[in-house]
């Protein structure tokens, strides 16, 4: 049952998001290449399949350590391409910029995003710009649509997770979101905490090489990695068991976390993978990730079961078991 | 991290487990009182790795559970006013009042900001001088202490734009009246270790003294929690009742002298509205006459009438005599997107639980 | 009710402390436990010292739990 307002909980990635695209946007715009709801839509032909998706970044601070809006903007499109195991080629961006920004700032960005898509091959293709008065956007808005090809043979989809499929993640989890309310908030750390903003399609593209039936990917963006493996699981119609003392979670995220009783799972990531393999290949696809810069800490962090369908349990670090569920409205700092 | 990772050791929790089955023989029911050990039983799965005949319930010591819908229904007149912010801790942003939350008030344009801590409230009071600033006061004895002192820097500042809305508890008169109101068997407590820190060991003493029930002052660590339910086992299985500290790095006999002291100069002990339990005596506080100037219920506002869905048997949950299964809202009306009572709100509220393990 | 958490004091100015919990930082206020130094470990809560962590009975605890689970 929807609201009858929007809430910041819509925003969120999880069950409210969930709820408004199923029972507001979906019906009315349904057609096969969107009724997945993968990281992007695939328009299929003998050849292959078009990977079409498109996204739209709003973060605040505008710059922040690791990043800034617009390499967001070309990572996030490159990797919603790349889930789907395409290769991407051209984005499409436009601009919606509150009155009075600075041209010098708007510079800034527009070489974050010239230098990523150098280094990832893509090409921005066609624009818009939009100028709106004080106030009716916070400072700057990015809207990107992307389009990539996938090889006949490909077949990555939230759809496919089988039991006894092995769950692999490549890396460290909360970096992102947890740099951002740094920022806002003036937290301070030993050492750096920094965004893990990267693209990932050259490491999808050598994952796919040594394991072409590789079932599904995603990037646990916003909603974290609880909600990104219910995700699957629900369109998957399988069970999932995960382990807590195998997940990765950096020293200085663990310590905002346990201070503000928010919980690494649920974090937003930018530069992170969650692949669901054939268990026979793990190793081969552990390898290759551990060599590439942006898996080095990649872990086998569990597996798909024929029980518990639709459900995703956590194998807590003594050895107890609870229910991950997939996150509600948003986390707030707790003191209880 | 040191003194949180030592104590989630999985060697010594399996030992511990083994320890604690060897020594049960018969079914026994346990009381956790304080909402954090509620989530840290929940996050680390030790109901399910506890041996059957040991049965683990949750008692009132949560803020989103046992504050009154009238209290929500007050902080959200309150911030509708003209020129007001009103502050709160994140606990209570989607605790549903009669009509509305926090969240959605905020939603709908309501001037509300989540705190960590109450002295963010002058630092928000102080860069908003033509505004009135309110903060929501709850917790229990770990928190009142940090209230307390904010209350007094207000006062030595001379701010006069800051106001709190006291809605803070204390725990252990509740469990004396949850004892007498014999409503619920329980053979022995699971206390609060932070409240703990605070008040001591002196006033749990009447739970052994005169309700003839072990009590144990528990830390929120896995092998904390493991230690304090094996201490409880051993005592039942040996028909003794004492209270006894487990979480002896942070609990000294005599709690925290001066954090009691901030308290008492800014307030007297008073009776409590606890959603579920009613008026108990003794398990609240009012401002003393000399800060009553900052006390948000002295505002002549229109507060909507207090209405308690009629069907909402939270209160019966919250007392361990109730199941969800049993409320006819559960899962058709009431469900974690859609909370009507407090105990499907947090993750870890008896009707959440039920409803993602059902 | 108590979401606290042990931190290390590595600074000490007046009534303020800051302190670490894992690599991140924090300023919390002493006006609750004022009597503490640099390198000893306090309770946070709500932006607050609320007790020292006493680490010789964390210790003691360590080794009674080790004994209890049979591993020492």
């Amino acid at each position: 049952m929807l609201e009858d307002k929007i809430l910041l909980a819509h925003g969120s990635g999880g069950k409210f998001t969930h709820n408004l695209i199923r029972q507001l946007f979906l019906p009315k715009f349904f057609n096969p290449s969107l009724e997945p709801l993968d990281d992007s839509a695939r328009i299929i032909n003998q050849e292959g399949s078009l990977a079409f998706t498109t996204d739209s970044y709003v973060v605040n601070p505008l710059f922040f350590p690791g990043g800034d809006i617009g390499k967001l903007a070309v990572c996030g499109t490159i990797n919603d391409l790349s889930m789907v195991g395409a290769v991407p080629y051209y984005l499409s961006l436009s601009f919606i910029i509150e009155e009075g920004f600075s041209i010098e700032l708007l510079k800034g960005i527009v070489s974050s995003i010239h230098e990523m898509a150098e280094k990832t091959g893509v090409k921005i293709v066609t624009g818009d710009t939009k100028v709106v008065e004080h106030g009716a956007v916070d400072q700057l808005f990015l809207n990107t649509a992307g389009i990539g090809w996938i090889q006949s043979g490909i077949n990555l989809s939230g759809k496919n997770a089988r039991p006894g499929d092995s769950i692999l993640l490549s890396g460290y989890l909360g970096d992102h979101e947890m740099t951002i309310l740094s920022q806002r908030e003036g937290f301070k750390f030993r050492g750096d905490l920094i965004s893990d903003c990267a693209p990932l399609n050259d490491l999808v593209q050598k994952m796919l090489e040594v394991c072409p039936t590789i079932r599904c990917m995603r990037d646990p963006t916003r909603g974290g990695l609880a909600t990104t493996l219910n995700e699957i699981a629900g369109m998957s119609n399988v069970g999932m068991v995960i382990e807590e003392e195998k997940i990765p979670v950096r020293e200085s995220v663990k310590g905002i976390c346990e201070l503000l009783g928010l919980d690494p799972l649920y974090l937003a990531n930018e530069g992170k993978l969650i692949a669901i393999a054939p268990s026979e290949k793990v190793d081969q696809l552990l390898e290759v990730m551990k060599n590439h810069p942006h898996g080095r800490d990649a872990q086998r962090i569990g597996e798909v079961t024929e029980e518990n369908r639709k459900k995703v349990i956590l194998k807590t670090l003594i050895g107890g078991h609870r229910i991950l569920d997939m996150l509600t409205g948003g986390q707030y700092p707790r003191i209880c | 991290m040191k003194f949180i990772d030592e104590f989630r050791n999985k060697e010594i929790a399996e030992g511990l487990i083994k320890k604690i089955r060897k020594t049960s023989t018969r079914p026994i029911q346990l009381m956790e009182v304080c909402g954090t050990h509620t989530v840290s039983i929940f996050r680390y799965g030790i109901r399910g790795i506890l041996p059957e005949p040991i049965r683990l319930i949750s008692g009132p010591g949560c803020p989103v559970c046992v504050t009154p819908n009238e209290d929500i229904d007050l902080a959200i007149a309150l911030s509708r006013q003209k020129d007001t912010i009103l502050t709160t801790f994140g606990d209570m942003m989607r605790v549903p009042g009669s009509t509305s939350s926090l969240q959605k008030e905020k939603a709908e344009g309501g001037n509300i900001q989540v705190i960590y801590s109450p002295l963010e409230a002058l630092k928000i009071a102080k860069e908003h001088p033509k505004k009135k600033v309110i903060f929501f006061a709850i917790g229990f004895e770990t928190t009142s202490p940090t209230i307390a002192v904010a209350i007094l820097q207000t006062k030595k500042e001379g701010l006069k734009n800051l106001f709190f809305l006291n809605s803070q508890k204390r725990v252990p008169q509740a469990l004396f009246a949850l004892l007498q109101a014999h409503t619920v068997k329980i053979d022995g407590f699971i206390l609060p270790g932070h409240v703990s820190t605070i008040i001591g060991i002196k006033p749990y003493q009447f739970i052994a003294k005169d309700f003839g029930r072990p009590a144990v002052i528990t830390g929120f660590e896995p092998l904390d929690i493991l230690q304090g339910i094996l201490m409880l086992v051993q005592q039942i299985e040996e028909n003794h009742s004492t209270i006894e500290i487990q979480y002896r790095r942070t609990v000294r006999e005599e709690g925290n002298p001066l954090a009691l002291k901030k308290i008492e100069e800014v307030f007297e002990r008073d009776e409590s509205r606890w959603r579920g339990l009613g008026l108990i005596p003794d398990t609240g506080y009012r401002f003393k006459d000399s800060f009553k100037e900052m006390d948000a219920r002295g505002f002549d506002i229109k507060v909507e009438p207090t209405r308690e869905h009629p069907e909402c048997l939270c209160g019966g949950v919250l007392q361990g005599i109730k199941t969800p299964f049993e409320c006819a809202l559960f899962k058709r009306i009431c469900n974690p997107e859609n909370p009507v009572g407090p105990c499907m709100v947090s993750i870890e509220g008896t009707c959440h639980t039920y409803y993602r393990f059902a | 009710m108590c979401l606290s958490v042990p931190g290390k004091i590595i600074k000490v100015n007046k009534n303020m402390a800051q302190v670490e919990v894992g690599g991140f930082l924090r300023e919390i206020s002493l006006d609750l436990c004022p009597e503490v130094s640099i390198g000893e470990y306090v309770l946070i809560h709500a932006g607050f010292a609320i007790q020292k962590v006493d680490e010789k009975e964390a210790e003691e605890t360590l080794e009674i739990l080790k004994k209890m689970a049979e591993l020492s």
